[in-house]
């Protein structure tokens, strides 16, 4: 008896603080018990596919999807706080690529073993396996991989004489092919995490990396202040300064290069393959003249340098299983059906986010879907990560408060400055 | 001969008495121990945990590479530029906002306090903005500022200014933002203070023949006084530690960061547990600071009134 009253006691102590807190005792539902997954919000698809593997799961588990907030920035610091907070409801999470690093070393996730990481891990295109392991061990399950493409006008290209499509294209010839054809090269230099994905690109296309040792954490080197760095600097100077420049450079981000390269000036873009069933949707909605979808060309990320190739960025969403989880094992098997090729496969299909897997590229319907899925295959195993570090939030932020505004990067000066800063912030030896 | 001291001679005058109110005093310790404890718990123990770990680098997602730091933190966060930006900043807010609420709210409240018909009507009405959580009505605010779904161009016949693009701009509309919800507390605050003036002075002043105007000037600020320091004192010591308001309407963006939100970005964002704790205490040894300065100010002036 006294135990009871204590129990409701607590309960109703806990409820004031969180009212979900009390909720729990699921694992006596008929049917084994209930795996959260906190997902990031997308078009339904991940619902759906959790429908289909709980089904699959013939009642042992069944998956419910949780929102997390639509900005990525947020949906770490949710992660990070309830994690930190040793919270029992997060069975699986959705994880943004840069952040896996900081989430393991935390030890926040919980590992894949041997046996449970190589059918997950198997036949994934090499970037995307780099980036959900930390430290030697497979911490996340590679979900969906991305990358950016060069998006261009074919009629504006062909005006300019540039052949992009048939060879590779530098910076330099862009930026010329447009100013000659008074278009834009729509990027995204916005004061946010998008800026990163453009110097990390930069970067990495002209062979140099953002930080060195970066298993080092607040002890690696930031590399930047080297020939990459100054040279990476020197095209988003050229870019910024030029008449090829969207006016709205310094505050652009993917959504405004869109609306950019669709527009009257619109001439070449990188960009996130989105943009692809962006545009079918909006012609389909009657908000885009078909001629635009049309003419839209796709190829290979632009180079820096003549006679090297690029690196394009790379993104996707990996899935892990919380260390605080009381079904590990489970959330294992669910991972597994999760990240299948047949779900990976029905997930590119209805989301249109670009699969882990290389096999998936195969695909008839896919490649019916996506027409440059041969291109987007091979960009993602050639990309250049983000700097893999536990210390990615304050590495990205330094780099783009030092790149930030793009008309002012100085490739003498900027890219010492930027290094500079990362080993003041990793050393708590300034704000952010 | 040693002085004792005159409480002590008359508690041993009478012993069976005292001995009753040490009874109760030890039961008034005991019946309030245990909201003390939880008092302490709940507020001493996260501040001496705030300062603990402000002397430390350390980072919540990086448990390994946490070092003894001193009092390095605070040595970086003072000769930060972004720090006196931040307090810059909140400190105009403080000013602006409690400045513009003291006259507004000292009109709410004579309102308040003279209103014959639909008394409660008045009260109630300009209690309402309080009554809202900051957040939503700093969601208001911003919708309302916003180019695409605001009213406020469209009314005022600005076109199209972007009022989060500048930072003069921003700062006005979250000062706007604050003023409105915060008004409604500082009137209240005064209206205690208006009921307090007895309503003699205010007729010896008419017989004198002094008017509205200097009846107010000369008997109701005066009299109020008390009330006058203690409303802005509340007033400043929460503005200064504005949040919400700034969160919802621009993050920080274009320079309008305040200390808590620095202290916000750098805890919580950055997980930067030490740096962040070294921004919180300085944030509460200014409150502390301020509010300690204000109160010793208020003393000296209330001295010379209670002994006449």
């Amino acid at each position: 008896m006294s135990g009871r009253v204590r129990r409701s006691g607590t309960c109703a102590a806990a409820l004031a603080l969180a009212v979900l807190a009390c909720s729990g005792g699921d694992a006596r539902r008929p049917g084994g018990p209930t795996l959260r997954w906190y997902a990031n919000p997308d078009n339904g698809g991940q619902a759906r596919l959790a429908a289909r593997c709980t089904a699959e799961a013939g009642g042992r588990w069944r998956l419910e999807v949780l929102p997390l907030p639509s900005d990525a920035s947020q949906q770490r610091e949710q992660l990070v706080r309830r994690l930190a907070a040793r919270d029992v409801s997060i069975d699986l999470m959705s994880l943004d690529l840069p952040f896996v690093p900081e989430l393991a070393e935390a030890g926040f996730l919980r590992p894949f073993t041997e046996s449970e990481g190589a059918p997950l891990a198997e036949g994934v295109l090499r970037g995307a396996l780099a980036s959900a392991t930390w430290r030697g061990r497979l911490v996340a399950a590679p979900f969906t991989a991305s990358t950016q493409l060069l998006w261009f006008r074919r009629s504006v290209a062909a005006k300019a004489g540039l052949p992009v499509g048939e060879r590779p294209v530098t910076w330099r010839e862009l930026i010329a092919a447009a100013e000659r054809t008074s278009s834009t090269v729509a990027v995204q230099a916005n004061r946010y995490e998008g800026y990163m994905v453009w110097v990390t690109a930069l970067v990495a296309s002209a062979g140099g990396r953002i930080l060195e040792n970066a298993e080092a954490g607040k002890h690696a080197h930031a590399a930047l202040d080297g020939e990459a760095g100054r040279r990476a600097a020197a095209v988003i100077r050229s870019l910024a300064r030029s008449a090829a420049a969207d006016p709205a450079l310094s505050t652009a981000d993917e959504e405004a290069a869109r609306a950019t390269f669709q527009g009257a000036r619109g001439g070449f873009m990188v960009n996130w393959p989105y943009v692809h069933g962006a545009a079918q949707a909006a012609v389909a909605a009657g908000s885009l003249d078909r001629a635009v979808l049309d003419d839209l060309g796709w190829a290979r990320y632009p180079r820096v340098d003549d006679d090297r190739a690029s690196r394009p960025p790379l993104g996707g969403i990996d899935l892990a299983v919380g260390a605080f989880s009381r079904h590990g094992a489970l959330a294992v098997e669910a991972v597994r059906c999760l990240t299948s090729r047949e779900s990976q496969r029905a997930y590119m299909l209805d989301a249109r986010n670009p699969a882990a897997r290389a096999a998936v590229y195969d695909d008839v319907e896919v490649r019916r879907v996506f027409p440059m899925a041969d291109l987007l295959r091979r960009s993602i195993d050639e990309a250049g990560a983000r700097p893999q570090t536990p210390y990615y939030t304050d590495v990205s932020a330094a780099v783009v408060r030092a790149f930030h505004p793009p008309r002012e990067v100085d490739p003498e000066r900027t890219p010492a400055a930027a290094a500079r800063l990362v080993a003041d912030v990793l050393l708590d030896r300034v704000l952010l | 001969m040693k002085r004792e001291h005159p409480a002590a001679l008359s508690v041993g005058a009478r012993s069976a008495p005292e001995s009753k109110g040490a009874r109760e005093r030890r039961l008034g310790w005991a019946l309030t121990a245990p909201a003390f404890a939880v008092m302490l718990g709940v507020t001493a123990w996260p501040m001496l945990r705030a300062v603990w770990l402000s002397l430390h680098s350390w980072r919540l997602t990086d448990p390994a590479g946490r070092e003894w730091s001193g009092l390095r933190n605070y040595q970086v966060v003072l000769s930060d530029p972004l720090w006196w930006d931040d307090v810059a900043t909140t400190t105009l807010l403080t000013l602006v906002t409690v400045a513009v609420e003291l006259v507004l709210g000292m009109a709410f409240a004579i309102v308040m306090h003279r209103a014959v018909i639909g008394r409660r009507l008045v009260r109630t009405a300009v209690l309402v903005p309080y009554g809202l959580v900051t957040v939503v009505a700093g969601f208001a605010w911003r919708y309302a500022f916003a180019l695409d779904t605001g009213f406020v161009n469209g009314w005022l016949g600005l076109g199209e200014l972007s009022w989060f693009g500048a930072r003069g701009t921003a700062l006005a509309a979250i000062a706007l933002a604050e003023i409105w919800k915060t008004t409604p507390f500082m009137s209240l605050l005064l209206l205690a203070g208006l009921a307090q003036v007895p309503e003699e002075l205010h007729e010896a002043a008419r017989l004198d023949g002094a008017g509205a105007v200097r009846s107010f000037l000369s008997v109701t600020l005066p009299a109020m006084r008390t009330s006058l320091l203690v409303a802005v004192l509340f007033r400043a010591l929460d503005a200064y530690r504005i949040f919400d308001t700034v969160f919802v309407m621009t993050a920080g963006a274009q320079r309008t960061e305040t200390v808590s939100f620095l202290a916000y970005r750098q805890m919580i964002g950055r997980t930067a547990l030490g740096l962040g704790s070294a921004v919180s205490v300085l944030l509460f040894l200014t409150v502390m600071l301020f509010a300690a300065a204000f109160v010793k100010v208020l003393r000296l002036e209330l001295a010379p009134a209670g002994g006449a």
